[in-house]
């Protein structure tokens, strides 16, 4: 037994993290096996979240580099998913949108806290993004907003360009570790109408 | 969790002001403040109660975990954890310590295996004690303090184990289009204040991480381990509750502690 | 299993450094139960002492502000051979303590 062990210790050190003969549609098979029996079962568990739609296949095989065709296929896709307040109506109310931006509570599920019905949800948008500079504690996964509206103005071209990329990120770069908030349904159109006045409306103290 | 944060970003604003040109805001200066002194880590108490759950003949068949292999030989307590996860031939599966936990405490002690996932992990929120399996599985692990991070993967099965963790560590999915990824693929990342490891390269984001967990989480006055690690994550990622020691964990677990390799356990860790 | 976890040495410059684990819960009182909606009554140590052969070195007064499992290190003027005894009383009137001898 100790023997046996002292190999495999020397082999591994010789061979590094040396993989077995792969196939990657074997372990594919085996990603596939152990989501459907990773997670507990029941109702309240939203087990359709797990249930990937073709971009998220794409994105998931190419580790987040799709290739050009590829990508252009997903922004195709994903630009014909977003859906637009009513009249058309892309620039809130920036203080609302300030709650939205600052707001963590959103689509939990399973044991702990379920989301409630009747809270409003958030877009939780300082876990990644800097804003407001007033709130140092900002995450920095996304790019800083700091100013967003003081340089890119609040013209119309500009607001579609924010509404589309917090309601669909894909549409606009293919496999973005944004999330799609208004495509899945996180946040609402009206919603991301207000945060679209937090960036862009002159007003904001994103733009203080 | 706000409350428990605060001290934390008091601290770092005040340090803000002095550095703010030169560095990115994090919480260091308080942790180590905090965690400095390893003899102030409660985790201790919970490994002392573990070492006796341990001991203890328990379950229908009034046997000690101590009949148990962990890898290393019946009874081989000390080490083992620093060599996990590992194929087992008797369950012919690849095993992190929890997992292999349920298989010992089913098999030698007898009990029932939904019966002890019933109650996992300690619930913060109402102050609770940490769980009877939260307590064995650091005391386990607490006995590979001061070794090098060493998965075996000379195992077919070991290799396969590590590469479907990895794939699954891109595998997006969820409301949030989140994958592991997301949040820990590149360097130097925070949410909010947080730093985020980068696990998708081997070296010493995953050595620190892997190597100071099970954990004193002082934001939630109890120990957790990497299948609460993992659950938390997928939470996190709003995806459903993680079956406790199921291959999903497993393999995930499996591909982290392969990045770590090499690195020191220090344990029990204590962290925020 | 004993509650406390003691632990002590000898300093240089004529000090024993004293360190403390104690497992208790720390309600503060101010907790709701998530279930019921009703305040979790308080439940803390108020009073911890820690003698050295017998002689009081160290009183402490405690609250519902102090950490659940609490930690406690001090140093006090002492030498190898003493008897260290920690002493926690709550406000249920629960108590326990440790001891042990400075090596």
């Amino acid at each position: 037994m100790k023997k046996t062990l002292l190999a495999s210790v020397a082999l591994t050190v010789l061979a590094g993290v040396a993989w077995a003969a792969d196939d990657e549609k074997a372990i594919q098979a085996l990603v596939d096996q152990y989501i459907s029996t990773g997670y507990q079962q029941g109702e309240k568990q939203h087990l359709e979240r797990l249930k990937q739609d073709e971009t998220l296949i794409t994105c998931s095989e190419t580790r987040n580099i799709p290739s050009p065709e590829q990508a252009k296929a997903i922004i195709e896709r994903e630009k014909a998913t977003i859906k637009y307040p009513e009249g058309n109506k892309m620039l809130g109310n920036w203080e609302k949108g300030k709650e939205v931006f600052n707001t963590g509570f959103a689509m939990r599920v399973g044991v702990i806290s379920p989301d409630k019905a009747d809270k409003p949800r958030g877009g939780n948008c300082y876990a990644c993004h800097a804003a407001d500079p007033k709130e140092v504690a900002a995450g920095n996964i996304g790019n800083s907003l700091t100013g967003y509206g003081k340089m890119r103005g609040n013209s119309e071209e500009t607001v579609k360009y924010t509404y589309d990329k917090i309601f669909n990120s894909q549409s606009m770069m293919a496999c973005s570790n944004m999330p799609r908030f208004g495509h899945n349904g996180v946040l609402s159109p009206e919603q991301i109408a207000d945060l679209v006045a937090f960036l862009v409306d002159p007003a904001s103290p994103v733009n203080k | 969790m706000k409350n428990v944060l605060l001290p934390g970003l008091l601290i770092s604003s005040l340090a803000l002001t002095a550095v703010y040109a030169a560095e990115e805001p994090n919480a260091d200066a308080y942790r180590e403040m905090t965690y400095g002194d390893r003899d102030a880590n409660p985790a201790l108490l919970v490994v002392d109660r573990g070492e006796e759950l341990f001991k203890e003949k328990r379950g229908p068949k009034a046997v000690s975990m101590e009949e148990c292999d962990f890898g290393l030989g019946k009874g081989v307590v000390k080490g083992v954890y620093a060599e996990l996860p590992r194929y087992f031939q008797d369950t012919d599966r690849v095993q992190d310590l929890e997992s292999r936990m349920i298989t010992c405490m089913t098999t030698v002690q007898g009990f029932d295996e939904a019966e002890l996932k019933k109650k996992t992990y300690a619930n913060e929120k109402a102050n609770e004690d940490n769980t009877d399996l939260e307590a064995i599985a650091v005391y386990i692990a607490s006995q590979s303090d001061g070794m090098k991070i060493n998965p075996p993967t000379a195992h077919p099965k070991e290799q396969e184990m590590i590469k479907v963790g990895e794939a699954l560590f891109y595998h997006r999915t969820g409301p949030l289009d989140f994958s592991c990824a997301s949040c820990h693929g590149a360097d130097q990342k925070r949410i909010r204040l947080q730093n985020l490891g980068n696990f998708s390269k081997a070296g010493k984001d995953a050595q620190k991480a892997i190597g100071g967990w099970p954990t004193y989480r002082v934001s939630h006055a109890a120990v957790r381990t990497m299948q609460h690690r993992i659950w938390d994550c997928e939470g996190q990622m709003r995806l459903p509750d993680t079956e406790y020691g199921a291959p999903l964990s497993v393999a995930l677990i499996a591909y982290l502690t392969a990045q770590a390799k090499d690195g020191t356990y220090v344990l029990p860790g204590m962290s925020r | 299993m004993a509650s406390v976890k003691l632990k002590a040495k000898v300093l240089e410059g004529g000090l024993v450094e004293v360190k403390a684990l104690m497992t208790h819960p720390m309600e503060t009182g101010l907790r709701k139960d998530s279930a019921t909606g009703e305040l979790v009554p308080a439940h803390y140590i108020t009073e911890v002492v820690v003698t050295a052969n017998d002689k009081e070195v160290l009183k402490t007064n405690w609250g519902g502000s102090v950490s659940k499992n609490p930690y406690l290190a001090f140093n006090y003027k002492g030498a190898a051979g003493d008897k260290v005894k920690l002493t926690w009383k709550d406000n249920k009137d629960a108590t326990d303590s440790a001891e042990l001898t400075v090596e």
